[in-house]
Order: structure tokens, then sequence, then C-alpha cells
């Protein structure tokens, strides 16, 4: 028989949606800046293998010349940004929903068993509960990530100002790169989590919506699953 | 906490999924609208009169975020400097103001000070060499997004407007005529063509010179001869080439770039 099963608080559906348009904007308005001075490439002994950008892709996207335009969104843009995340951390640690969202001893056995399975080379299927240790890393790895860009962008918008901050991160030219990386990591994790979601389906999907999940009751293989999604998270 | 989070009713899978119906139904519908609720306030901002080139919403919140990094700004904040043999020659990026209609051998450099009735007093370059000189090697960064080491040698700004009473309202230099400085100035071509305006805070800043050398030689006419601003507490928009007149001011002066819009403070 199936019932209803509470996945996801209201609150981290609302900054989970709100960050969406928010970081898609930040990007967006950091590759209007970034044209200005798209020095970066990925080279192999010698030769250039990928230009960031092709003027294909810029052309395509009407970014050249926004200079001024991108650089007054990314300024405004960045407090939603900052704020929302901010709000999401205190959140997940008030309402104790960080237990399913930090990694612990069992995430980085089971992201390779997870990993393995998604592609194939492994047949039997990792434990199916809210989230599983790829996912575990995958969502603490993408808000440090956010730290960093919070980080590393202040670290170019005030290189004097912020100069403590600054230096350690390797000066004005090395933050730049840095924050550049991170940006092109954000949009890795965004296919990634695009092709997962599509995987996942519908009731997946519909729980970051809707807040619930259909599943079978009782649940046969709740308990074969481990301890990891057990309330008292003494392992972390 | 696990047993909270179940809505375990005894009832049966057509029940479930009428329930699942309904608040679906209800998330999808509040979604809709959050959504092109949001679509809406963008469609709003970026349709708003524009203030100096952007959306006035946008412009108050970068002046905004200018007022924020002046409470945080100190003259103990430092820009690193580096060994002065990484320095390169930087790009010529503008040349508005730079026009050849100039004769540097009957320059000077006009300067209108606070305090009132307005004079205007005018300044040779041996008046600025005259002053301490001072070397800084710093890293020069366009807005852009391109730096590059420099070494500048000048005068320290604040030693010349300290020197000269510019900044106060009574045109005195002593340090009890310093509590009411004038709080903005503005830096413009012989020509006025190319102009900028600073807080008076970054003006006064060690490190912002009246810079006649640059990589140890003269300043060339295309680098800003015979005098131009170094200020690694902005970018590089705010290193006016052929500095012709500075006016010290009560009002917030405009700015060449931020009339384009760009941010006013362009503050580092």
């Amino acid at each position: 028989m199936k019932q209803l099963k509470e996945k996801h608080p209201l609150a981290i559906r609302w900054f989970h949606w709100i960050n969406f348009p928010v970081l898609t904007l930040m990007i967006w308005s950091g590759l209007l800046i970034y044209w200005a001075n798209d020095i970066y490439r990925i080279r192999f002994a010698g030769k250039t293998l990928y230009h960031f950008f092709p003027d294909s892709f810029y052309k395509a996207l009407h970014v050249p010349f926004r200079l001024a335009e991108g650089m007054s969104l990314h300024f405004v843009f960045m407090w939603l940004f900052v704020i929302n995340g901010v709000l999401y951390v205190a959140y997940t640690f008030v309402s104790g929903e960080w237990r399913y969202l930090l990694p612990n001893r069992h995430s980085f056995r089971e992201a390779w068993q997870v990993t393995l399975y998604d592609l194939g080379l492994r047949k039997t299927e990792p434990p199916v509960r809210k989230y599983n240790g790829a996912q575990r890393i995958a969502y603490t790895a993408v808000l440090l990530m956010g730290i960093g860009s919070l980080l590393t962008g202040l670290a170019i918008y005030k290189p004097t100002q912020l100069a403590w901050l600054t230096q350690p991160l390797g000066g004005y030219e090395s933050a730049r790169l840095q924050h550049f990386i991170l940006t092109i990591g954000y949009v890795l994790f965004f296919v990634i989590h695009i092709a997962q979601v599509i995987r996942a389906g519908w009731n997946n999907f519909r729980s970051m919506i809707a807040g619930f999940e259909a599943v079978e009751s009782p649940a046969p293989t709740a308990s074969v699953a481990p301890a990891a999604d057990r309330p008292a998270p003494t392992s972390i | 906490m696990a047993d909270t989070s179940q809505n375990s009713t005894p009832s049966s899978d057509e029940q479930v999924q009428r329930e699942a119906t309904r608040r679906s139904r209800r998330a999808f519908l509040v979604s809709g609208v959050a959504a092109l609720a949001s679509l809406g306030g963008w469609r709003w901002l970026v349709s708003q009169p524009k203030e100096a080139g952007i959306p006035w919403p946008l412009r108050r919140v970068l002046d905004a975020n200018g007022k924020l990094a002046g409470e945080y700004f100190s003259d103990a904040h430092l820009a690193p400097v580096f060994p002065k043999h990484l320095v390169r020659e930087p790009r010529t990026n503008g040349n508005v103001g730079l026009g050849s209609n100039f004769d540097p051998a009957t320059w000077r450099l006009q300067v209108s000070s606070l305090a009132e009735p307005k004079r205007i007093q005018a300044f040779t370059l041996d008046d600025i060499k005259a002053l301490p000189r001072v070397e800084i090697t710093t890293e020069l960064k366009c807005i852009e997004g391109w730096s590059v080491v420099v070494n500048w040698a000048g005068a320290r700004f604040a030693d010349f407007a300290t020197k000269y009473g510019l900044a106060t309202p009574d045109g005195g230099t002593t340090a009890a005529s310093a509590d009411a400085l004038a709080p903005y100035v503005r830096v413009a071509t012989p020509d006025n063509a190319y102009y900028v305006g600073l807080d008076i805070a970054s003006a006064l800043h060690p490190q912002t010179l009246l810079c006649y050398e640059m990589n140890g030689q003269p300043l060339t006419p295309e680098h800003g001869a015979p005098l131009r601003l170094a200020m690694p507490v902005k970018y590089g928009i705010k290193y006016l080439k052929r500095i012709g007149n500075i006016q010290f001011m009560s009002q917030r002066p405009a700015d060449y770039w931020a009339d384009r819009g760009y941010d006013w403070n362009a503050g580092h």
C-alpha cells in the first residue's frame, strides 16, 4: 500500500528555488564581466584545447560589450545569493537537516557504489533513502563552493581593503581564476544534477516542489538501510 | 523525528492518490505564482527609468555598496606592494581628454579649494615636485578584469591638499580645520572631456599619488604627462591622465564612467 512521506521541508524548498534563478543570474552577469578579459584557456603541451569562450558562444548569447550591465547586476544580486545562502545554512543547523546533508563515514564508500551503479557498472542498487552518500558529498561540496565563491568574489571586489583575504588566496589574479573555476563547477554540477533528477523521476522531482514522496508502506527495505539516516548521528 | 515525518494514514491507495494530487496541485500552483511573480519582478527591474546608464534600483544598490565600503575603508588598509622587477608597461586603454591641442610648457594645475569665496590656484609641475617624492609599486587593476604591476612616483595627494589647505572649509592647514573636510573631489583633464569623482577618503589615502613618473621614466603623453592620478584604492578608470583641474566639493561630482553605467565608487 502506498503512503505519503514528508521529504523536503518547506524552507529547504524555498531556499532551493530562490537559489536557482539567483545563481543563474550571478553566472550570467559573471559571464558579461568575464568577457571583457576572457583570458582563461585549457592548454596541453603548449596547445590551446579550449578557450573560455569561443566567439560563437558569445555571439549566440549576446554577451559582448555589456560589462557595465554585468557588474551592476552582479553587485546587486550578490546580496540575494549571500542572504539566501546564509539563511539556508542557518536553517539546516537549527532544524537538524544538516544530519541528512553532511557526509559521514559511510558516504565515500557509498558514493563510489552509487557512481558505479549509475554508470551501469554495478548491478546491486545502493540503499535508497533521503540522500545517499554521493548526494551528501555533492550537496555539501556545492555549499562549500558557494562559500568559496563568496570569499574569492570579495577578494576581487575589494582587493585593497580586503587584502588580508586576497593575499592568502594567492593575490588578485589567482582569486579571479578561482572565482571562475568555481563558476564552471556550478555549471558541471547543474548538468549532473539535472541528469540525475530526470533519472530519478517524477516522484522525486515533485518532492522538491510539494515536499512529499509517495512510498510503499511498510517499506520492506527500511530495516536494511544503514544507520546513516537515523536521527542521532553520533558518527558525524 | 523519523516518526513525525510520516503521514501514515490507514487509507486505501485511492485516498492516498487523491491526497497526493491535492497537495501537488496546491504546491505547483504556489510555485507557478512565485515563478511568475519573480519574472514580473525582473521585468519591472530592467524596465525602470535609467539613472546614469542602469535602472535606478540597481544604481541605488551600487551607491549603497559604495557607502558600506566607505565605512570599512581605512588609511591603514594598504594595497599590496610588489618587487620592482615585476613591473610592466600598462596598456594605454583610454585617450579621452588627451587631444593633441595641448602645450605642456604652458600647463598649470588649476585647483579650486573648498573654502569660500572660491579661489582658483594654479600650480606648476615644480610645485608638485617640491612635495616629498613617494614611490610605490602596486597592481593597476582595470575594470575590464586585467591587472599589471606598475611602479609609480609622485607626490601624495594628501600632502598636496594638506600643504595648501585645499580640502578644508576655511583654507586652513591645521589639524583643527581638518574636521570638516570637503567630502568629494573632482579631477578632470584640461578640456574636461574626462573627469572622475572621488570620495575624500580615497583621495587622501597614503597610496594616492599625483604621479609624474611611471616605471622609472617621466610620464609619456599617452600615459598622462605631465601629471596623472595613481591610486590603488580604485579601478584604473579613476587613474585620470593629464590632470588639468581639481575641485574640492561638497556635492558628489559626476564621473565619466559612472555616467556610462559603471559604479561611481569603483573602489578597491
